[in-house]
């Protein structure tokens, strides 16, 4: 069988059975459609977090950007599993102690405000759809790269399949998907690392294979890299580039940004029980961590490749550097691509890679008669790569096609379902129409769900040039806007409606006049981005941190300032804080 | 009053585990870093191991710790859902 027939087989397959299993658990009731029922046991509801939350950019692009950042990128693997422990300790057992349907319809009761509801309405679309016009953009992408189709069939295929299980199968319905979605990609995403390691260490495991000595003997895989790449110009992989502060804040940004993304957060709604809420999120911490912790291996492993590949000896001697007659199969083929492309500037005939934006190297490599960097590679194949690198059978390429298409996915459906979920439930119903009834509220529910499953894919396949800028956008704005006010809600009984409105606005207009002013989305940048010129050394990455300061700041004064909440919102309040009221109080009435 | 000694028990306890949470991935992956860089285990600067895994394997142990305690901590309050 050709492999892109293969490919199309077991994509193919992979469409079909999401579609049936999205068939027999179609939803029946609001309940059913927002939170499954609250019937998924803690360790399928951890899958499905997982999946939810690992998205096309974990999948295909967080390898390879470590593998170009090194140390650096550690601020994306602690940030995006960091943020668990906090959801989970802080946060998880108490929402679903509370036991309705949305994060703005835990707002509006805690705060006692339909006004605070409408602002975390607004807060949770900007975050989501941000969010999900990456990822059907992502769909289409790799059915581009994979099935030689345009971008646009992609993504109308892609619209399709979400539409048939997030319309009919709802939260019940994506849930059992998203957990069929996570055995398909962590199976794609670990088995050609392992085999990789294998090659480069004769070590099977890439969580310790990337800690040991190379196969050849020349020494530890990070130390070799290290003295390698720094002989060309770049960092030392292990040590990075980035200031301490920034990395500190744009790690922080991203914890409390995952603590405070709608879609996840709702996951923790449809487990039965308050200690279910608990141990799922370990559960879904454990499976995101194996694809986590695989990553920063296959990152080194993958750069280390690359680099051996071509400075196949000494740097500056010149038969050192691979002849381009001789490069391998695969470079040809994503050369075909244009995901790599090389321009002999010296004309030797032979390739040389190297940071030609180091002036201090730029004058080393003039000496070597390099007249500049040739080779250009999209951080992307790194990962896409990776089984032609490793010799592995045609079928792994198209299961690494479904793990890619899985990942974009199950995050685009979980983005989608909060979407509908809070345009239904927390505006329609709520403020137009608070006597609807059950079954109209669900058929509000799944036009809800078409009509922004048709909006992000006109914005997947329109995408405005910034949207690599609006990643960061997402994340701060979640960090700064939904995240302090959801704890303050939980661990604080003075903080009261007004408080909390002002405190999501100042987080969210703070936040995004200075994403805007460096980046410029809304309006043309302000200032360059550079270190210089930014707040304390913190970059837009990491500002939401301070935009959730400023968010709690201005909770906590304007709180104190006015009047305490009604005494039902302080019951409330006693209730999310224990899983059952202790018999002895009942007593008491 | 017997939500109050519950509710500070409990308290204790998230204050403890994050105590950890910050101290293996702020303090061991960013702040002291360049300090534990200094010393090698096997391939592993440990500096960088608790940045691109040490940490991350942490996370998941509190998570799990932190259910068995809270479990616990309800059992011994009588707080726990019994269905």
């Amino acid at each position: 069988m050709s492999q892109q027939l293969l490919i199309y087989f077991v994509v193919g397959g992979s469409f079909l059975l999401y579609i049936g299993l999205a068939i027999y658990s179609k939803a029946n009731s609001t309940s059913d459609f927002y939170v499954a029922g609250k019937h998924v046991s803690p360790v399928a509801n951890g899958m499905a977090t997982a999946a939810d939350w690992m998205s096309a950019a974990s999948f295909i692009s967080m390898a390879g950007l470590i593998a170009f950042l090194g140390y650096d990128g550690s601020v994306y693997l602690m940030g995006w599993t960091g943020g668990y422990v906090i959801l989970a300790l802080l946060l998880a057992p108490y929402l679903r102690k509370f036991g309705k349907y949305t994060v703005p319809e835990f707002i509006g009761d805690r705060y006692d405000s339909q006004i605070a509801r409408t602002v975390a309405v607004i807060c949770l679309i900007v975050i989501s759809f941000t969010y999900v016009a990456g990822q059907m953009r992502g769909v289409g992408i790799v059915f581009a790269r994979f099935l030689n189709v345009d971008v646009t069939i992609g993504l109308l295929t892609g619209m399709g399949v979400v539409f048939v299980y997030a319309v009919f199968g709802g939260m019940k319905g994506i849930t059992y998907t998203q957990v069929a979605q996570y055995c398909v990609m962590i199976f794609a995403y670990t088995l050609p690392a392992i085999f990789i390691t294998f090659q480069v260490t004769n070590i099977p495991i890439p969580q310790l294979g990337f800690g040991s000595e190379l196969a050849d003997g020349s020494g530890y895989l990070l130390n070799r890299l290290d003295q390698v790449v720094t002989e060309l110009g770049f960092a030392s992989y292990t040590d990075g580039s980035k200031s301490m502060v920034d990395v500190f804040f744009i790690t922080m940004a991203l914890m409390i940004g995952t603590a405070g993304l709608p879609h996840v957060i709702v996951r923790f709604f449809t487990v039965p029980r308050v200690r279910d809420a608990r141990v799922s999120a370990g559960y879904a911490l454990l499976f995101i961590a194996i694809l986590y912790t695989t990553a920063p291996a296959v990152g080194s492993l993958a750069r280390w490749n690359l680099t051996a590949t071509i400075q196949t000896g000494d740097v500056g001697v010149p038969t050192a550097n691979l002849q381009y007659e001789e490069r391998p199969e695969w470079f040809k083929t994503w050369e075909e691509t244009g995901l790599i492309t090389f321009d002999d500037k010296n004309q030797d005939g032979r390739i040389q890679y190297y940071n030609d934006a180091n002036e201090e190297f730029v004058a080393v490599a003039d000496s070597y008669g390099w007249e500049g960097n040739e080779l250009t590679i999209d951080r992307d194949i790194l990962v896409l790569a990776n089984p032609e690198i490793a010799g592995l059978p045609d079928w792994v390429v198209a299961f690494i096609a479904a793990g890619a298409i899985a990942a974009a996915l199950s995050t685009a459906a979980g983005l989608l379902l909060v979407i509908s979920a809070a345009v239904s439930h927390d505006l329609v119903k709520s403020v137009f129409n608070r006597n609807m009834s059950d079954r109209n509220e669900l058929i509000v529910g799944r036009i809800c769900a078409a009509v922004a499953i048709c909006l992000a894919g006109y914005l997947g396949f329109d995408l405005p040039a910034f949207v690599a800028e609006v990643v960061a956008f997402a994340f701060g704005i979640a960090a700064a806007s939904l995240f302090p006010v959801i704890l303050l809600g939980i661990f604080s009984v003075r903080v009261n409606g007004i408080g909390a409105i002002c405190g999501m606005l100042a987080g969210l207009v703070f936040t995004t006049l200075y994403i805007n002013a460096f980046k410029g989305m809304l309006f043309s940048p302000m200032f360059e981005n550079i270190p210089e010129n930014w707040l304390f050394g913190i970059s837009p990455e990491g500002i939401g941190v301070l935009g959730a300061l400023l968010n709690f700041a201005v909770t906590l004064v304007v709180s104190y300032c006015t009047k305490a909440p009604r005494q039902e919102v302080v019951d409330l309040v006693y209730h999310l804080r224990t899983p059952r009221v202790a018999q002895s109080e009942v007593s008491h009435g | 009053m017997k939500h109050r000694q519950y509710w500070i028990a409990n308290l204790r306890l998230v204050g403890i585990l994050l105590s950890i949470w910050f101290l293996v991935s702020f303090g061991c992956g960013i702040l002291f870093v360049d300090v534990l860089n200094q010393i090698q285990i096997g391939g592993f600067k440990l500096g960088f191991w608790f940045a691109q895994q040490g940490s991350i394997v942490v996370f998941v142990v509190l998570i799990f710790v932190y259910a068995v305690l809270a479990n616990r901590l309800d059992r011994t309050h009588d707080v726990d859902e019994n269905e």
